[in-house]
């Protein structure tokens, strides 16, 4: 991690694309459960079946999104890239990360303490709810694109 | 209820000319990806001739008729280039055939892409699978006039990195810095380095001024469908979007009714579709 003040945190929260137009009150709550984190390509931010203990704010770089499959390695289910949100699973019980995640190049991002953060939405429900608006768009986009993944519309007809 | 109707009604011509394939030579096959090989052909009257989104009826000799978009360079004029994949009987007889073999063409038929409606505005490509290959026409005919559009925008996305169309021809493009190029594929092992997702989850990070912008959309329909409301979604009207449809074409002059589309036949009035024409019949689960 780096050494980045919590106001610096709470504007680079502001300029990130996905908390864009958020009240700055807000940013300063989030700003108090992050920091600045840097992953060197071909490192792993996270395994499939650890605590959901953090999101990223993914601020440069790309991350693979991978499942091991017996026999056959690791398959990349979804690539993400800077502007985008990393971690969905601190969002539900059991809090549990389905995915491992690998950087692919160097890759810069704020990281958030979820449990932290799910204590900020417990006590100002106000912020409870615009994180849940903010998060809730991401899911059924993810939902969304993950049937079209699964009706393999590229069969040998395409 | 279909109509038959004369040749002169609809405009094509005496109907034993447009029903009469010309005999075109094969001059040179390129593997562009799996089983989909890209032919150029030349004969009597084959280059040059067509609108970026129209197509041919290619015959292989004693095995049938298909349609099969133009994939080359409109600039061109002395060969027409196809690209096939080998899905069905013909398709297949098609990519078997070698330089100087001959086989029968007729066209160009349908609409074309609306290459006027483009001029000063920023273009967006989705292309999904081989719904890349009616697309070409278009990207050469950019590319070559750069200068009087706005921001080009390629947003490719197909099956996996070994489906790619075209790899040398998208590493050029990518390599320019007056063209965007953005690829994914749905699924990848961990030896690939580009995005992994499907092709709308491209949309949002393009560069366009969807206000200004006119977006250009073929592949499968579902994936069309997908496109089309991620485009939506980034503020680009349905007045803006064109579509490339695939029906059972036979005929390719109305005649038939084999690719009848609601009120339309996608031949003649297709392939290529504005959107908000088109809108209501997409979700027709008949059609």
């Amino acid at each position: 991690m780096t050494d980045t003040t919590t106001a610096d945190l709470a504007r680079i929260i502001k300029e990130h694309p996905f908390f864009a137009g958020l009240d700055e009150k807000f940013c300063d709550l989030i700003g108090d459960c992050a920091a600045a984190e840097q992953f060197e390509a071909n490192t792993y931010l996270f395994h499939e079946g650890e605590p959901a203990n953090q999101f990223y704010l993914l601020r440069h770089g790309r991350v693979a999104l991978e499942i091991k499959s017996p026999g056959h390695g690791s398959i990349i289910i979804q690539t993400l890239r800077a502007g985008e949100i990393l971690g969905v699973s601190w969002l539900v019980p059991p809090y549990r990360l389905a995915v491992d995640a690998k950087a692919i190049e160097l890759t810069r991002t704020i990281t958030v303490d979820a449990a932290c953060l799910r204590g900020k939405c417990d006590e100002d429900h106000d912020f409870g709810y615009e994180m849940m608006q903010r998060f809730t768009p991401i899911l059924v986009q993810r939902l969304h694109a993950t049937r079209l993944q699964l009706l393999d519309v590229y069969g040998a007809k395409s | 209820m279909f109509m038959a109707q004369s040749p002169e009604t609809l405009g094509v011509g005496v109907a034993a000319d447009v029903m009469l394939p010309r005999i075109a030579r094969v001059r040179r096959l390129r593997l562009d990806g799996p089983e989909t090989w890209t032919l150029d052909l030349e004969g009597e009257g084959n280059g040059g001739s067509f609108v970026p989104g129209q197509f041919n009826m290619m015959t292989a000799f004693g095995v049938g008729e298909v349609p099969i978009s133009f994939s080359g360079d409109p600039g061109n004029a002395e060969c027409v280039t196809h690209t096939v994949r080998a899905v069905g009987h013909v398709s297949a007889a098609l990519t078997r055939l070698e330089p100087g073999d001959v086989l029968g063409l007729r066209g160009p038929f349908g609409t074309g892409w609306p290459m006027a409606e483009m001029l000063g505005r920023d273009v967006v490509i989705v292309a999904g699978g081989l719904g890349l290959a009616p697309l070409r026409p278009v990207l050469y005919h950019l590319l070559a006039q750069r200068e009087r559009y706005g921001n080009v925008a390629l947003l490719y996305g197909t099956r996996s990195p070994e489906d790619v169309l075209y790899h040398q021809e998208l590493r050029s493009w990518d390599s320019r810095s007056d063209f965007e190029v953005d690829m994914t594929v749905d699924h990848a092992t961990t030896t690939w380095h580009g995005h992994v997702g499907v092709v709308t989850t491209l949309v949002p990070h393009a560069t366009f001024d969807p206000i200004n912008a006119i977006a250009l959309v073929c592949g499968p329909e579902i994936m069309m469908r997908f496109a089309i409301g991620a485009l939506g979604d980034a503020g680009v009207a349905d007045e803006a979007i064109y579509l490339s449809m695939e029906r059972n074409m036979k005929c390719a002059v109305g005649f038939c009714g084999h690719c009848q589309f609601g009120p339309l036949f996608v031949c003649r009035d297709g392939p290529v579709f504005r959107y908000d024409r088109v809108r209501t019949l997409l979700g027709v689960k008949e059609l």
